[in-house]
């Protein structure tokens, strides 16, 4: 052994966090591998999605799809790839040159590390060594998770204002109200799983599911907050029906328009590279993971739960494809009306009752009452509400009193047409 | 600087596990943390220095991890990085001022050296009172120590739902009124469509968009 390896434990210290229990050379190499190889599935199932999307789509649509690099057009994505490489790479002269170079990246590595947690098998004995099948399993757990894809909408956004454009501009405006809104969904379902789980590690949460199939905490919280998770991370990766980033029948190319070459394909790498993410922490939260009935043939116990893991997978790949070829892309307004009117409300009232059914039966019926209750009370004051104000019986007091101010300047509100209307009645 | 030093040294000893990699980490964080904080002053444009304050938050957020508390550090990214400097560039996109300005000028007379002078007496007391007084007691937590095997989010957990439930609730409580008040503050009566007089018309198409906000209305 090389002297440079066995300082390594003295030199990584005995209890690094990123690393759980104690570190020599050969946990540090087989962390390596474990980087190494996933890296390499990852770019390898990302060249698969998009030929398996275009494929997939094509049948949807009566076309043929890609048909000519290898078999079944299998090669296309590397050759799309390569082609890209040689384009010209341009950057455009009024483009902020720092933070146009830095976005693409900004995206891409994220999309990386988010993956970094999720359990790809159950446990493997190498040398001695038995370890997880999984890049790391930090304490924070599926909060990294949310850290890393809160992150990414950094280089969505800056992709957009950097290019100098007008309409990368309005795809990144579009890109940071649409992924905070519905993060707010997504941040609830989370917990609900983790509030049912009494963990975050992803590990705990895979096995707290394990064994039967009403253990699956798809089932077990009531299919609703899988369907509101679903939803937010379809509008998380920016995929269709909520592709209005990049809209290209009404922004040319949204936040892209401008990017070439290789940032371009960085772009969509990091795209394909979220829908894949996004479809294992699915099945990592609601579906078991890689929990599945294993036949009893000797030395194949390890490959299971890994075959179980990719196929659920390939299903949620299939559904992502699926609602591109199927659904309309949504307007803004109704997209910010699901997002904060329908989805949040109703991931709130599921958490409340969850909540209480995680102490004891008494208190999630009492819970269910309450949201109940509430929910038509305050449906019934909207309702009210908004009757109200279409025939102007009441107007908001402060509101109204800061428009009939001489001082304050009433031209710069958005809509066209407004002209300060109360001021005879009033004043 | 150096006391802060001592002071995250000292923490990382009292658990039993100073090592080389601790102190470098935390070196390099700081590194970053520091560097981001003078950026976000000295960048020319606004965007620019949102990101150096992202730059920061995350120096911050290694920090935490140093300090064996993952759970701040997530937080720290999610909600700072994540959510509230998201924010701010939404409105400084939204507005538009996201042009280079002339950091030449000074806005304000006076502002920059009177600016200097605080920093540096407020640096000055901090490690004064850390080096002089019983004010840095060395304790890692009030919620309780982290280096048990029962997880930081938990304890957190527990002493947030507990001992300072009082404080969480208020808190909690100010957010929401501060939440309406915004709402309330910012609501405008509904638009009244109809046939609008000539002249007000002429008015309103002079005015582009939200851009021109200085705009008087004729009355």
């Amino acid at each position: 052994m090389s002297p440079l390896l066995a300082a390594l434990p003295s030199l990584l210290g005995t209890d690094d966090p990123l690393f759980n229990g104690g570190v020599d050379w050969v946990v540090f190499l087989i962390v390596l591998i474990k980087v190494l190889v996933v890296f390499g599935a990852l770019m390898v199932s990302v060249m698969l999605m998009i030929w398996f999307e275009r494929k997939v789509i094509s049948d949807m649509q009566s076309r043929i799809g890609p048909n000519r690099a290898g078999p079944f057009g299998i090669m296309q994505t590397l050759a799309d790839g390569l082609k890209l490489f040689f384009k010209e790479d341009l950057l455009p002269e009024r483009a902020d040159r720092i933070v146009f170079k830095l976005a693409p990246y900004l995206t891409i590595i994220p999309a990386f590390l988010a993956f970094a947690i999720v359990p790809i098998g159950g446990e493997v004995t190498i040398a001695h060594h038995t370890f997880e099948l999984q890049l790391a399993d930090p304490p924070m757990g599926i909060l990294f998770l949310l850290a890393m894809s809160s992150i990414g909408v950094y280089g969505v956004m800056l992709a957009g204002w950097s290019s100098g454009s007008k309409y990368p501009l309005l795809g990144s405006v579009r890109a940071s109200a649409q992924m905070i809104s519905y993060e707010a969904a997504l941040g609830m379902t989370v917990v609900m799983v983790v509030l049912i789980t009494g963990s975050l590690t992803t590990r705990d949460i895979v096995n707290g599911q394990a064994l039967h199939l009403w253990q699956w905490n798809a089932i077990r919280l009531g299919i609703i907050p899988f369907v509101i998770f679903f939803i937010a991370i379809v509008a998380e990766t920016n995929r269709p029906p909520f592709d209005l980033v990049e809209a290209d029948s009404e922004l040319v190319g949204g936040f892209v328009t401008e990017y070439s070459s290789i940032r371009f394909a960085l772009f969509f790498l990091s795209e394909f590279m979220n829908t894949i993410t996004m479809s294992a922490i699915t099945v990592t939260l609601f579906f078991g993971g890689p929990d599945g009935p294993a036949p009893h043939i000797p030395h194949t116990q390890w490959l299971w739960p890994i075959l179980w893991f990719l196929g659920k997978t390939i299903v949620f790949l299939f559904v992502f494809v699926w609602l591109r070829a199927a659904l309309p892309r949504l307007r803004y307004d109704q997209l910010m009306d699901l997002g904060w009117k329908r989805l949040i409300p109703l991931s709130l009232g599921w958490l409340l009752i969850v909540a209480g059914f995680v102490i004891d039966g008494w208190w999630g019926l009492a819970m269910t009452a309450t949201v109940v209750v509430a929910s038509v009370l305050i449906t019934r004051s909207f309702l009210i509400g908004s009757e109200r104000e279409e025939t102007r019986a009441i107007l908001p007091q402060v509101g109204l009193r800061l428009w009939n101010r001489p001082d304050v300047p009433t031209a710069s509100s958005p809509a066209g047409s407004v002209s300060s209307p109360t001021e005879g009645d009033d004043a | 600087m150096a006391a802060v030093m001592h002071g995250v040294l000292l923490a990382a000893t009292a658990t039993g596990h100073a090592s080389l990699v601790d102190w470098g980490t935390f070196v390099v964080a700081a590194a970053i943390v520091l560097s981001g904080a003078i950026g976000v002053v000295v960048a020319r444009n606004p965007v620019h220095s949102a990101l150096m304050l992202v730059m920061t938050l995350f120096g911050i957020a290694v920090l935490f991890v140093l300090q064996r508390d993952d759970f701040l550090a997530a937080v720290q990214v999610i909600v700072y990085a994540g959510a509230i400097v998201v924010l701010f560039l939404f409105v400084i996109m939204f507005l538009g001022v996201d042009r280079d300005e002339n950091i030449a000028t000074e806005p304000l007379r006076g502002q920059r050296p009177l600016a200097v002078a605080l920093v540096a007496l407020g640096v000055t007391g901090l490690l004064l009172l850390g080096e002089v007084s019983k004010w840095t007691t060395g304790a890692l937590s009030v919620a309780g120590s982290t280096d048990s095997s029962t997880s930081n989010v938990a304890q957190l957990g527990t002493s947030v739902y507990t001992t300072y439930l009082f404080p969480f609730e208020v808190t909690s409580a100010l957010l929401v009124i501060a939440v309406v008040g915004a709402v309330a503050l910012a609501r405008r009566p509904p638009a009244v469509v109809t046939a609008p007089d000539p002249d007000d018309e002429l008015v309103d198409e002079s005015a582009p968009a939200a851009a021109d906000a200085h705009q008087e209305v004729t009355p």
